[in-house]
């Protein structure tokens, strides 16, 4: 059994679909052929959940649809999806023991949108629980692995789906991001990862954490084929009160972001040796600060570097208010989720306790086996901060702080920088089982994350590096937009991934 | 404004999650824990700003959508299932709980 | 001691929408359980809320009728308890910011008018039910079963200021409210299927003292006697609790209608804290001075306005003009048969609408819009009062033709067929009276005696041959007239 499954022959997504409407290959093969990996590729625990016949019929439909000339843009790719969002047909857990088995009667509208788009989904990948985490290490279902090395977290919380990427056991995964779960497993497995503007892609269906951070977001292998993800996933949805039907009076469809995409890509096209002039790259002197590693600093930098080759040019800003983003976002989110989190009480559907008393004792029970501490933990704080008596002096402090610290990108876009670029995490991923007993040590690495977050931005991760050292480890670029310019954001990125082969890089198997 | 045990048990009650002895201790002690790194929003002086509910509402006015008034129509038996299939405990179509006295 | 009652309202009525309040499921009443209940009603995972505009629209209704302000941006918010038929375990309601802020109710007790505050009204969700009916769980257990059709159900809860100063005027209160959100079709009133719940906040203190005295909520009364009684039981505990030397403790009470008294049912001080935020699911509702607008030109004539109109326009009495105006429908039948008649006539037509008609209806248990006689029919008939064509007495048999559908229920067509034209002939009367005079010489001397029984006993003779169908006016007329 290969562990190279056939779309890993192919650049990208536009050059499997091209191969696939040639009749070079078929769904089936390409879905046949990642089964296969996912299987032998078990030890990453990377998936949660796969069905063949499932994955095998969605290819069948793709071929027939190839077949009849009606493909769609991913018809026949072969993704999978971050276990928060809920499918017919494949379970759905959030990676807890609260919903195991837990069979959802309704797709997610990424997924769905995706489904109708042709691409071909292996099934559900693994993740913090509930996207609580950032190293995968929250699962009631075992750590993911990153496929750089065995001993070491892939990131988190979409952990199984940087990981499944980057193993090449998928051409594409969704992800979800709340303070940086895209970007980061993306910087720790060296795969590229977006979150677009808050908004531009619907939460129906995405199993709540915090939900005005809360956003869906593609992950491959490059910016290119972020885009084809993110240009079918984004769009205004009805069905979620939050989702923006413009952006800046453009209608939020389907075609807005790759059309972003194709104006800045042509217009660095039409600049010639240097496609990067003019742009402007604010680099956050709050982002250099003493807890960056040598390692990514000197990734960063030489990142930096190309792009000044490319005809950008640096500018320092400041973003004061970056260390805040800690508290703020470690005060909103735990509050929205242990108020989203409140449903689970064994009632319709999840775990119920088998012993209990009256329903108190039942409900109160199944919510303490069913979550695990993680989830518990950030319960208990967010109930805290919402009581009578802190609310002001927790909760709404916090989301004033918000307004600050978008204030201060808000401040940096208008007249200073038209980019934000800087490391995503502070270090390369760490040991699986390291740290397990400090519940906020990895709170503090979500520092350079949190604020585009916090300010609803489009931010992205791009692989820059690795590690020095026996085992080199990757290292991702952050790269934060303005409201509504992923599809720039995509372009730039791409130009840069013109220069270099970073994102190209591939782990061997241990 | 340090978290003692009456404030574990209160929040754990609130949460409607049950602690043993133990965990109580322990979460008391990491909710210190977090209460020490969430403490320093205090200092931060706020004066004249405004909370931020939803983060595009620094770029744009943000007003809720409204939906049309028609109703979808009545669940099948079929549909009923799909959607109450994970129920833990349910009867004629009714969820089941343990008997709540009012 | 003397005491003083102090009593505020909390009224939640259910609004007429089609659909609930953030998903599209029905609302209709009496469907099987948990079929109009969809992923956002059961909270599954991944479900999200979306705002009915009916719900708002009825509640800008209601605002504008009882001379609230609308607020142009108003917040949603969680409502943060656990309870089986909370399937969020937090219930949207607004908190901070409602919809509807301030207006007020003016009502009668007795003849006395009085008007009462209110504080707001906001929209929020309401919970689905709980069955308690022995039931058995996956480990024997005896169980609950649990119905979210209800759950999502728009609802406004209006709230009044602590001013009613006893159990008759909170169901004055509660029956002019209801009245009118029924009046404006906002809510169907039905309070047995629980389309109109009050919960009754009662405190005593002693007369002339400023501060309120602690106050128990009596939860979920659904009809106006459980409202009074409920008051009256609680009124009467606190006060015998205080004058034993007790305090009464601030909790939430439920009504028992079978011991006719209040009961305890959990303290209000250990009440769960509910950590109420805004909603980030539901951005602020904002609502335009134009919706406003509009909903107001389309706002019918209320209650008050329509009485105070049937008073000064009709001339009708503030007791009729009020027992008119209970229901919309029945006052526009009344104004419909009553603008077929001649000015001053209006009291003749408010007569048949509460006489006969009411009877009619009461008798068959009909409701006014399904009555077998329209208002234009009625009015035909009342014209046929007014010109003298038939007597009152005559018309009401009339009346019970044209109910069972006789002739088309046309009241000439009636009169014509039965042949109950009144004679107004002067000459035929005349004729009569004569025959009446000579047949009964005593009487006649009686009246000329003085005495005025004599007079009305000729009339009846006169009637009696005229087989009732002599207009009793001209009989009256023509009989003085022959007198002398």
């Amino acid at each position: 059994m290969s562990d190279m499954p056939i779309h890993n022959e192919f650049d990208g997504i536009a050059a499997l679909r091209a191969a696939l409407l040639a009749g070079q290959v078929s769904a089936v093969e390409l879905a046949q052929s990642a089964l296969n990996t996912a299987q032998a590729r078990s030890e990453l625990n990377a998936f949660l959940h796969i069905d063949p016949e499932l994955t095998l019929n969605q290819a069948r439909h793709a071929d027939q649809a190839i077949a009849d000339g009606r493909s769609g843009p991913l018809t026949g790719i072969p993704i999978a999806h971050k276990d928060v969002f809920v499918t017919r047909g494949w379970p759905t857990t959030a990676a807890s023991k609260m919903l195991a088995g837990y069979a959802s009667p309704f797709d997610a509208t990424v997924v769905s949108r995706l489904e109708a788009a042709g691409a071909v989904s292996l099934g559900k990948l693994n993740c913090d629980e509930f996207a609580m985490g950032s190293g995968n290490e929250n699962s009631a279902f075992g750590p993911a692995h990153n496929p750089w090395s065995r001993d070491v977290v892939p990131g988190g919380s979409s952990g199984g789906s940087a990981a499944a990427v980057a193993a090449g056991l998928v051409m594409a995964a969704t992800g979800t991001d709340t303070g940086g779960s895209v970007r980061q497993p993306a910087a720790l497995c060296g795969v590229s990862g977006i979150k677009p503007t808050y908004g531009t892609v619907s939460r129906f269906g995405m199993v709540a954490f915090g939900s005005s951070l809360d956003q869906a977001g593609p992950m491959a292998r490059s910016a290119k084929d972020m885009l084809e993800l993110l240009d079918v996933m984004t769009g205004f949805d009805e069905r979620d009160s939050t989702s923006l039907e413009a952006c800046d009076g453009v209608a939020n469809a389907p075609g807005r972001v790759r059309s972003d995409f194709d104006h800045a890509r042509q217009q660095f096209e039409a600049n010639g040796a240097t496609p990067l002039q003019g742009l402007r790259i604010g680099v956050p002197t709050e982002y250099f600060n003493e807890g960056l590693s040598s390692d990514v600093a000197a990734a960063v930098e030489a990142a930096l570097q190309a792009f000044e080759t490319l005809g950008a040019v640096r500018v320092a800003i400041s973003l004061p208010r970056t260390q805040l983003s800690i508290p703020a976002y470690y005060v909103i989110a735990p509050a929205e989720a242990s108020s989203n989190l409140s449903r689970y009480d064994g009632v319709r559907y999840g775990h119920r306790t088998q012993t209990y008393g009256d329903l108190a004792d039942m409900t109160s029970r199944s919510r303490a086996e069913g979550f695990g501490p993680e989830v518990r933990r950030r319960i208990l704080v967010g109930t805290y901060v919402l009581c009578h008596g802190y609310y002001d002096a927790y909760y709404l402090q916090a989301q004033k702080v918000r307004r600050m610290v978008t204030n201060d990108f808000q401040h940096a876009f208008a007249d200073q920088c038209d980019v934000v670029m800087g490391p995503v995490t502070p270090t390369v991923a760490k040991r699986i089982g390291d740290n397990r007993d400090d519940p906020t040590a990895d709170w503090l690495a979500d520092i350079y994350t949190l604020g585009a977050s916090l300010a609803g931005l489009p931010a992205m991760s791009i692989p820059c590096g690795f590690s020095q050292g026996d085992t080199p480890l990757p290292i991702g670029l952050q790269l934060i937009g303005n409201y509504f310019r992923e599809g720039q954001l995509l372009a730039i990125a791409d130009r840069y991934q013109q220069v270099t082969d970073w994102h190209q890089r591939k782990p061997e198997q241990h | 404004m340090a978290i003692t045990d009456d404030d574990v048990t209160r929040i754990a009650r609130l949460a409607c999650i049950s602690l043993s002895p133990d965990e109580s201790a322990q979460a008391r002690s990491e909710l210190n824990g977090i209460l020490d790194l969430i403490e320093k929003l205090q200092a931060v002086d706020t004066q004249g700003i405004e909370p931020m509910a939803h983060p595009l509402s620094a770029h744009q006015d943000i007003k809720l959508r409204l939906r049309n008034d028609s109703a979808a129509p009545t669940h099948t038996d079929a549909q009923r299932a799909d959607l109450m299939a994970n129920a833990p405990a349910q009867t004629e179509g009714l969820f089941l709980v343990p008997t709540v006295i009012e | 001691m003397e005491w003083e009652i102090v009593i505020g309202l909390e009224t939640h009525t259910q609004l007429s929408t089609e659909s609930k309040i953030f998903s599209n499921s029905s609302t209709r009443y009496g469907a099987p359980a948990n079929t109009q209940a969809n992923e956002v009603d059961m909270a599954l995972p991944g479900s999200l809320p979306v705002l009915n505009r009916g719900a708002v629209e009825r509640a800008i209704q209601f605002g504008l009728a009882v001379g609230a302000d609308i607020a142009p941006r108003s917040v949603f918010a969680r409502k943060n308890y656990f309870y089986p038929d909370l399937p969020k375990n937090y219930q949207i309601s607004q908190f901070e910011i409602p919809v509807v802020q301030g207006g007020s109710i003016t009502f009668y007790v007795g003849d006395e008018e009085k008007t009462v505050n209110l504080t707001r009204a906001h929209l929020e969700e309401d919970a689905g039910k709980s069955l308690h009916e022995n039931f058995t769980g996956p480990h024997g257990e005896s169980s609950t079963g649990i119905d979210l059709n209800r759950a999502g159900t728009p609802l406004l809860e209006i709230v009044s200021e602590p001013e009613m100063r006893s159990a008759a005027e909170a169901v004055a209160y509660a029956r002019t409210l209801h009245g009118l959100v029924v009046w404006l079709g906002i809510c169907d009133g039905n309070m047995q299927e629980g389309s109109f719940r009050c919960d009754a906040n009662v405190s005593v203190r002693p007369k002339g003292q400023a501060e309120f005295g602690t106050r128990c909520e009596i939860k979920n009364l659904n009809s106006f006697r459980f409202l009074e009684r409920a008051i009256q039981y609680e009124v009467r505990r606190q006060i015998e609790l205080i004058e034993d030397g007790g305090t009464v403790r601030q909790e939430t009470r439920l009504y028992d209608s079978d011991r006719d008294e209040t009961r305890s049912m959990r303290s209000k001080e250990d009440a769960d804290d509910y950590r109420y935020f805004p909603d980030p699911d539901l951005p602020p509702l904002v609502i335009g001075a134009d919706w406003v607008e509009r909903v107001r030109d389309q706002l019918p004539e209320l209650p008050a306005a329509k009485r105070a109109r049937f008073q000064s326009e009709l001339g009708l009495t503030g007791y009729d003009a009020a027992q008119l105006t209970m229901d919309r429908s029945f006052a526009a039948f009344f104004e419909d048969a009553a603008a077929l008649l001649s000015a001053g006539q209006a009291k003749l037509a408010a007569n048949w609408v509460l006489g006969e008609l009411s009877a009619a209806l009461n008798r068959d248990e009909q409701a006014i819009q399904a009555s077998p006689v329209t208002p234009q029919q009625l009015g035909g008939l009342l014209n046929r009062i007014a010109d003298g064509t038939i007597s009152n007495k005559m018309a009401r048999e009339v009346f019970a033709a044209m109910w069972s559908g006789e002739s088309g229920g046309d009241a000439d067509a009636i009169i014509e067929a039965r042949g109950l034209k009144q004679i107004s002939d002067s000459g035929a009367i005349g004729a009569m009276i004569d025959e009446v005079l000579a047949a009964n010489p005593a009487i006649v001397e009686e009246y000329r005696a003085g005495k005025q029984k004599a007079f009305n006993s000729l009339v009846g003779q006169v009637m009696k041959a005229a087989k009732g169908k002599a207009n009793p006016q001209h009989v009256n007329e023509v009989l003085k007239e022959k007198l002398g």
